[in-house]
């Protein structure tokens, strides 16, 4: 394989312009990104993109860090076998960082500014209206995250061992106060001894 | 986002559940992650800037760390299939957090005084365009939106005239 030349400008200026179309979460634009840096520039491979985004989801935190870990993997991957791999592993860091600074800095600017001037104008009706408008569309939009996720698993006959742990987590979630960690942990738990 | 519903709302009591989905419904129509945008927003509403930066700053450096180290071991041992087991199963209980969240809220839509039938159609819509349909949310929401904030509008008083 040819060594990897990364564009990091380009990459950057990529990230910032998604940054602005990631209405409900960078994981929108997640389609867009495989676009470019896999199958347009092959700085990704596709199992790369994939894992990247499956550990992401899995990791505690904001999903957005997927974006990171993107970047920490086009880092790696960026003229490897020519540097030294102590360059590779600062390349990596300096990489994840760069794309979660980019896909943050335009959404967040705009997001300020815009929920400013709904506070300071909160008894208009207009933003009454759609404060209460929005709220059953939020809900249902959350419900279909959580389908969307679950439904990755689409071979009923083997996969229904994740549909149950899925549905015992979300009751569990819903009516007890089970610290959300311990549910994570069994499921990885189960995952690794092969049961689901 | 089942977390930061959980630890505002359930252990903090910062916000209430209507709170809660009243700035979720801004984050999420605002582009960007919607957890950092929550985050930011509440971090500004009680401290400025600087509770913005400060929330920003604890939303994601601990993860940051934690998902980067979890990827460096996770190159080493990716064809394991230990490994991808516990992926698997992780993010099948990911799902069901979400769920769990999108179920309490449920919760809080009582209080809606567009009443519960317009709350159930607005709601039964959005989820069957998005989850069935699969149709991209930047056609959907705009869609359902403009109808249900004209219908929430309408069943309002005109804005109380400032003294």
């Amino acid at each position: 394989m040819p060594p990897i030349s990364v564009d990091w400008l380009s990459l950057t200026g990529q990230f910032l312009s998604l940054s602005l179309l990631s209405i409900g979460g960078a994981i929108t634009v997640a389609p867009d990104m495989h676009r470019y840096l896999v199958t347009e520039h092959g700085w990704l491979s596709d199992a790369q993109f994939n894992s990247s985004i499956a550990l992401s989801q899995a990791a505690p935190g904001p999903n957005v860090l997927f974006v990171a870990l993107l970047g920490f993997q086009v880092g790696l991957n960026a003229n490897a076998g020519l540097v030294p791999a102590y360059v590779s592993w600062a390349q990596a860091l300096a990489g994840s960082l760069l794309t979660l600074f980019a896909i943050l800095l335009p959404s967040s600017l705009l997001n300020h500014t815009i929920t400013r001037w709904a506070h300071r104008n909160q008894h208009r009706r207009a933003v009454r209206a759609f404060k209460q408008g929005m709220a059953p569309i939020v809900v249902a939009l959350i419900l279909s995250t959580g389908w969307l996720l679950a439904s990755a698993h689409d071979q009923p006959a083997s996969d229904w061992p994740l549909w149950l742990v899925t549905a015992a987590s979300a009751v569990l979630a819903w009516r007890t106060r089970l610290h959300l960690l311990w549910l994570i942990g069994a499921g990885a738990l189960l995952g690794a001894m092969g049961w689901v | 986002m089942a977390v930061v519903q959980r630890e505002l709302v359930e252990r903090r009591r910062w916000l209430t559940q209507e709170q809660f989905i009243e700035d979720w419904a801004v984050a999420q129509l605002m582009p960007g992650p919607n957890v950092i945008n929550l985050s930011m927003v509440i971090g500004e509403r009680h401290f400025g800037w600087r509770g913005a930066l400060s929330a920003l700053a604890g939303m994601l450096l601990a993860p940051l760390v934690v998902v980067l180290l979890l990827a460096a071991l996770y190159g080493s041992v990716a064809h394991h299939p230990t490994a991808q087991g516990a992926l698997r199963g992780m993010g099948a209980v990911a799902a069901g957090l979400v769920i769990g969240t999108g179920l309490k809220l449920l919760g809080a839509l009582r209080h809606n005084p567009m009443g519960a039938l317009a709350c159930a159609a607005l709601g039964t819509v959005t989820a069957v365009a998005i989850a069935w349909l699969r149709w991209p949310m930047t056609t959907v929401l705009p869609a359902v939106g403009t109808v249900a904030v004209w219908w929430a509008w309408r069943g309002l008083p005109d804005t109380p005239s400032k003294p």
